[in-house]
């Protein structure tokens, strides 16, 4: 009895090696029959709602609303995962299973989806006015409108999950995520002269409370 | 008969009764009324109602489930590792009910596939163009002797979240720092492959904090499990996995044979016998009990469906999606039965509207929380074979094996973040 569990223990070892070493599907390419193609753009996008929340609004604390967003912008970031320029943890891997024309069906729907701010976030009153003393100097630009802006085709702030901000800006900071030349110098700056509190006052500030119209 | 009593309030609940009064012809207002009965909800029926919906706010949508509030099985592993209350994860219907759905709390008894209608137990029947089935789960209780529906209410299976969650959560709190946890976990094809290990995995970070001298054995039907090289990485940076003072220990095709419920012990394939201070029994799974009753399964106790549109093989304008389908290639997943929801609502409101059902698309991601900032997932992206005999993965994968902290650490949180939407489109806002 005691012999023959060693026996099948050392088995299970070798046949868990075994499997361990296997890609985590084993389906490789040339096994994929023919699949059905033209998938509508609603198709597309409901897939993504099981973790970006209904119609893409986001109800956090992590993952970010997409809907409303640019859909150039939504082309570049979902580009960007698939090319690997954009650090994620989970995109990557479900990215690739997108064409670019359904990455392309997918901005267009989720662009026409209201952008709905985030909802009861905690924003340190005394710091919303620094943030936008900050933002104004730093980031208007790109991102107008108080960072509320979808023509600039840059991602919306305001109103965008505070834990995302501050991922998003972890990422720029190290150096893991690209920003563009303009972008990373403005942080760069912006490091330097108000360190990790500019930072906190910036994101405050998108996370700041909204008049009742803007919130769902 | 209610039908009548239905189609009225359903009328006036969207301001038509008025309408077709003054149109002088309601009969043939009704003859137009498309209807769908889903029976039961849970994540993959409460979706698919939302869905149908919003796909053709004209259907008439009737929902019955025979709780109040649902507790989805996804997190309720976090209630037991004492991480999560467990009214965060119950769900009423009110969201549902605003978006003028009609859900009835009661138990279905039958439906019958010939004059298509469903029957619940007061006697009410709704009739339906199309029916969704999704009873998720029943229990193969005949595999293991001794063990039965009453005995799992002392040692509880809480592979349905709700009471037996709350009833292990207590033994689990009750019992002595040194004691063993037994998880007896079962074999394929089962609800969520990963769950017994995040399971075990919730309940060492509890047992970490509360009552480190403890033990937990996973006693496993399979040789293998889902994620294991995975489970193994984040058991060993944080419950001494591998080590002689390990936390959890593992064991392959140790599957439970049987139980004394007396004795609360249990005998595994080894002829092993084990007495721990907490047993939790996985048995092995197959489709709901009114999946059965009505003809829906195949042999091995699944519901054989066409993989575009989610029908039965077995019977016409039947439905039937969720944990209880035999969606091959799509593991059994809360995510697996939201996005097949949505591929069976998209196909039955282009059917009753003469339309030829679209091509799908699937997704499927399960995040496992191993530690408190500790998050793993699997994901895949997937879509239907021209031929229509499976659905493929197209991408996908794993957490890397290389992951950095910060990278678990974030998995945490958007496994957070997805519980907060898949139920918000499932249940409604």
């Amino acid at each position: 009895m005691a012999n023959n569990k060693y026996i099948r223990a050392i088995l299970l070892l070798l046949s868990a090696a075994i499997y361990l070493y296997q890609p985590a599907y084993s389906q490789d390419d040339s096994d994929t029959p023919p699949l059905l193609t033209n998938v509508s753009a609603s198709m597309l996008a409901n897939t993504c709602s099981g973790c970006h929340g209904p119609g893409g609004r986001s109800l956090g604390p992590a993952t970010p609303t997409i809907s409303g967003m640019s859909p150039t912008f939504f082309i570049k970031q979902m580009e960007g995962y698939k090319s690997g320029k954009l650090p994620s943890t989970i995109m990557k891997r479900i990215v690739d299973g997108y064409t670019s024309a359904e990455i392309k069906q997918m901005a267009e729907f989720f662009s026409k989806q209201p952008f709905i701010a985030a909802k009861g976030q905690q924003s340190d009153k005394k710091l919303i006015p620094i943030g936008k003393k900050l933002h104004k100097k730093y980031c208007e630009k790109c991102h107008s409108k108080g960072g509320q802006s979808v023509e600039d085709d840059t991602g919306i702030l305001t109103g965008q999950w505070k834990r995302y901000l501050e991922t998003s800006m972890q990422d720029y900071i190290s150096g893991e995520r690209i920003a563009t030349k303009k972008m990373q110098h403005k942080i760069e700056v912006l490091m330097k002269k108000k360190g990790i509190n500019g930072l906190r006052a910036l994101i405050d500030y998108y996370a700041r409370p909204l008049p009742k119209k803007q919130e769902g | 008969m209610k039908t009548k009593q239905t189609r009225r309030q359903f009328l006036k609940g969207i301001g038509l009764v008025a309408a077709t009064g003054l149109a002088g012809a309601p009969h043939i207002a009704f003859a137009g009324t498309k209807k769908v009965v889903i029976v039961g909800g849970g994540t993959s029926g409460a979706t698919a109602a939302r869905y149908l919906k919003l796909a053709d706010s004209s259907i008439q949508i009737t929902l019955i489930e025979v709780n109040k509030t649902y507790y989805t099985c996804y997190s309720s592993n976090e209630v037991l590792g004492g991480n999560r209350d467990i009214k965060n994860i119950q769900y009423g219907y009110d969201g549902l009910i605003k978006m003028g759905i009609k859900v009835v709390i009661d138990r279905v008894t039958t439906i019958n596939p010939e004059n298509r209608r469903v029957t619940v137990s007061n006697g009410d029947t709704f009739d339906y163009d199309r029916c969704i089935v999704a009873p998720g789960i029943s229990f193969k209780y005949d595999k293991i002797e001794g063990y039965d529906e009453k005995v799992a209410e002392d040692i509880p299976h809480a592979w349905k979240a709700g009471p037996q969650t709350i009833t292990l959560r207590k033994q689990l709190v009750a019992m002595k720092d040194g004691g063993t946890v037994v998880i007896a976990a079962p074999p394929n094809p089962y609800r969520c492959p990963p769950a017994p290990y995040e399971r075990a995995s919730q309940i060492a970070n509890y047992l970490t904090r509360e009552k480190p001298k403890s033990k937990i054995i996973i006693s496993d039907a399979k040789p293998l499990f889902s994620a294991q090289a995975h489970f193994f990485r984040g058991w060993k940076k944080l419950y001494g996995y591998d080590t002689d003072n390990s936390m959890i220990e593992w064991r392959g095709e140790a599957g439970v044979i049987s139980v004394d419920a007396a004795e609360r012990s249990m005998e595994d394939d080894f002829g092993d016998v084990l007495k721990p201070d907490v047993l939790n029994i996985i048995p092995a799974q197959q489709a709901g009990k009114i999946a059965f009753d009505v003809g829906l399964t195949n042999a091995d106790g699944w519901c054989p469906v066409k993989l575009d549109t989610f029908e039965s093989t077995l019977h016409e304008n039947i439905h039937v999606i969720g944990d209880a389908s035999l969606a091959t290639g799509l593991s059994k997943s809360g995510y697996a039965a939201s996005t097949e929801a949505k591929v069976c609502a998209a196909a039955i409101a282009a059917l009753l509207n003469d339309k030829e059902p679209g091509s799908p698309s699937f997704v499927n991601t399960c995040f496992s929380i191993i530690g408190t900032d500790y998050g793993v997932s699997i994901a895949a992206v997937y879509r239907l074979a021209k031929d229509k005999s499976r659905i493929v993965k197209v991408a996908g994968g794993l957490t890397p094996l290389d992951a950095t902290d910060e990278q678990h650490r974030r998995e945490v949180a958007y496994a957070h973040s997805w519980l907060n939407n898949i139920t918000a489109d499932a249940f409604g806002l």
